[in-house]
């Protein structure tokens, strides 16, 4: 009999170890990876009760939230931050966990460092104390982030309580056009299906669009699943996923690489497979898309205008009215021209090398517009490494951006990096909620590293199409 | 019998049945968690200290007179609430400064999902009553503050000196509190043996290497 199952139905019955009352499934988490801010709780709440940690070989931990990107020196100046740190080494040490440390060549955002290992992998249910682990799921396998209960729950048993998602397919005909990028893509899925749109669903993103797009592009995507509500976002292995990952430090060698493969190429969607539910989108279709309210949802083609609550469905009209007030902007205004204050590339949905890359072919040979603070913060050590070595930092530096050290910055304001004020910042990063850059007042849009670079050049938001024709 | 000190008093555990001592009243709609506790707190490397921090911004309005601020009301293990308690953020800081400070059970007219959620995985009650009770339940509190009451899961009555309430619990949470099952990590280890064998199974375990 042909089998009609979902990647995400593969690799779920693969790890259920049965059911719970409630309707949940004691799930099975292949890759359990921690940070400072979430996993403290857990390892006390763990010794509160006398556990021990059941994987650690299958656990790694990293430090990015808190780390400042100026100087990384200890201890911190913050000695709350350094008192975090502490504690996330020596819970690491007491239960054998690995740490990838500051200085190690390992270190970075955790879902920027465990693909770059090749920790993450198709097939795996990976589990982190942090919303975004969506991104994981760029790989094939099944991630999503978990509260601080569950992740003493996994450190205790390598298994969590979770009740099993549907499955929406977002299908995506056509091709991306130039200029146009994959923060571009989830944006117009966010905008389109709302914030709300994958409540209870995995999104499984397929089509020829995402079929063209490299990992890190497909990183991106599924890093912002959540923003449209679905706790997972996933995208079927391919060759592009395989050649990723061979020669990677944690990926299998050599005659386990084929065995591997032959795996991994098992685990698709089957090609009769019953989704839930379906969407088709155009990518031709999509522009540049810019964020202009206070949610990932409230985003708008770089050509369209700020929309007029008449034109809103009801349930929208509420939080656009907060919007306009919070943002400052009258509906109806263009998003192009919008004055510039603070320029931040970076974070785990944009601070790999291609996004680095992309924005230093916009800026080089130019200038950052007068009175604009830019910067960019590699998402990793390893990130920062290749960078370098490319003369992208040199590229950054002499057009006026700050060159700063790996770890989350300014996407949301843990650590040293703040907006002031009511400063409007061209972000790179995933959320542009009231107050998420670190000022109780600061403004965010959220667009492509390509045109945050743009922004930088030019002192507004602007369409960085027209810089991909002036370079030609 | 003394009253019990909060401080003393050890965290749920096991099989609850029943939840003793007095009640205290919070009045409000739609109380959410960052007033239960304020994000800044989000940083900090351990709940414990978070039991005093329990409505710490609200108590700084206060100036003393917040219900959390009252003397009459320090060892009280039951919190009486209106609508849609625990809205907004998911914070498990919430119930845990909560049950730091010594709450056991919450009864109130409605619930916010994910926080009904959290305070089951810690062992604490989230009970409902409809709105007029919720006010005959404050009153009689009000009016004789020192009174205990006597919540009993299984026979889901809560009585207090003079009065009874029939309570209302859901189903599937009264059966995890009542059977310990709550306890998710104790019922998750509980099946070693099975975890062991996915463990043994899984190709990216066995066939070949990952880390
Ligand atoms: S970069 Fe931002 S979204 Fe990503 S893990 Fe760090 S704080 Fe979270």
């Amino acid at each position: 009999m042909l089998s009609r199952k979902t990647l995400y139905d593969k690799v779920w019955d693969l790890h259920t170890v049965g059911n719970l009352p409630g309707g949940s499934t004691q799930l099975f988490i292949g890759l359990h990876l921690i940070h400072e801010v979430t996993s403290p709780q857990a390892f006390s709440a763990l010794e509160e009760k006398d556990f021990k940690v059941n994987s650690p070989e299958r656990t790694v931990a990293t430090v990015d939230h808190i780390v400042p990107t100026k100087s990384q020196e200890r201890p911190f100046k913050d000695s709350l931050a350094e008192e975090m740190l502490k504690t996330l080494e020596k819970n690491c040490k007491k239960h054998g966990i690995k740490l990838f440390q500051i200085g190690s060549g390992n270190q970075g955002i955790v879902h920027v460092i465990a693909p770059e290992a090749g920790l993450t992998q198709p097939g795996m249910t990976v589990a982190c104390g942090d919303s975004h682990t969506s991104t994981h799921g760029a790989f094939g396998a099944i991630a999503f982030g978990i509260g601080t209960s569950q992740v003493r729950d996994v450190l205790a048993s390598q298994t969590v309580a979770m009740k099993k998602l549907k499955v929406k397919r977002l299908w995506f005909k056509g091709e991306l056009n130039k200029g146009v990028f994959a923060k571009d893509l989830i944006l117009h899925v966010i905008k389109i299906l709302g914030v709300k749109g994958g409540v209870g669903f995995a999104y499984e993103f397929a089509g020829p669009a995402i079929q063209k797009l490299s990992m890190e592009e497909r990183m991106t995507i599924c890093n912002m699943a959540i923003e449209g509500g679905a706790r997972c976002g996933y995208i079927n292995p391919d060759e592009t996923t395989f050649s990723y990952l061979k020669h990677r430090p944690y990926s299998p060698q050599g005659k386990e690489w084929e065995l591997a493969k032959t795996w991994w190429e098992g685990l698709s969607s089957d090609k009769d497979a019953e989704f839930d539910s379906e969407v088709i989108f155009d990518a031709s279709q999509i522009e540049p898309t810019v964020t202009w309210g206070i949610t990932p949802g409230q985003a708008i083609g770089i050509s369209e205008k700020i929309p007029n609550p008449q034109e809103l469905i009801d349930s929208d009209v509420d939080i656009a009215e907060q919007a306009y007030k919070y943002m400052r902007f009258n509906p109806g205004e263009p998003i192009n021209g919008v004055p510039i204050d603070v320029c931040f590339i970076g974070s785990c949905t944009n601070g790999r090398l291609s996004d680095l890359r992309i924005a230093a072919q916009i800026v080089k040979d130019q200038k950052v517009a007068q009175g604009v603070k830019a910067f960019v913060v590699p998402g990793s050590e390893k990130v920062s490494i290749e960078a370098e070595k490319e003369g992208l930092d040199n590229i950054f530096r002499s057009a006026g951006f700050e060159w700063r050290k790996p770890g989350c910055s300014m996407c949301l304001a843990m650590n040293p990096d703040k907006l002031e004020g009511d400063q409007i910042c061209a972000s790179s990063s995933n959320r542009n909620f009231k107050g998420r850059q670190g000022s109780s007042n600061g403004r965010t849009l959220l667009m492509s590293p390509a045109m945050v670079a743009a922004a930088a050049i030019n002192g507004h938001v602007s369409d960085v199409r027209k810089n991909f024709n002036k370079s030609e | 019998m003394s009253q019990t000190n909060f401080n003393e008093q050890s965290f749920p555990k096991g099989p609850i049945t029943t939840v003793q001592g007095r009640c205290m009243c919070l009045k409000g709609d739609d109380i959410d968690t960052d007033r239960i506790i304020p994000a800044r707190f989000l940083k900090c490397v351990s709940f414990d200290f978070l039991g005093d921090k329990v409505f710490i911004d609200d108590r700084f309005e206060g100036k003393g007179n917040h219900p959390f601020d009252q003397d009459i009301n320090k060892g009280a293990s039951i919190l009486l609430v209106n609508k849609n308690f625990g809205c907004g953020s998911s914070r498990e800081h919430a119930p845990q400064a909560l049950m730091r400070w010594g709450i056991r059970a919450i009864i109130g007219e409605s619930f916010a999902e994910i926080f009904y959620g959290n305070c089951l995985s810690l062992g604490v009650t989230c009970a409902t009553l409809p709105a007029k009770e919720i006010n005959s339940l404050m009153n009689a509190t009000k009016s004789n503050p020192s009174q205990k009451f006597n919540l009993s899961l299984l026979t889901k009555i809560l009585k207090g000196k003079e009065n009874t309430w029939n309570i209302n619990i859901e189903k599937a949470t009264y059966e995890m509190l009542v059977s310990g099952r709550w306890d998710i990590a104790n019922t998750l280890l509980s099946e070693g043996s099975k975890i062991k064998s996915i463990k043994q199974k899984l190709p990216y375990l066995n066939n070949f290497k990952n880390i």
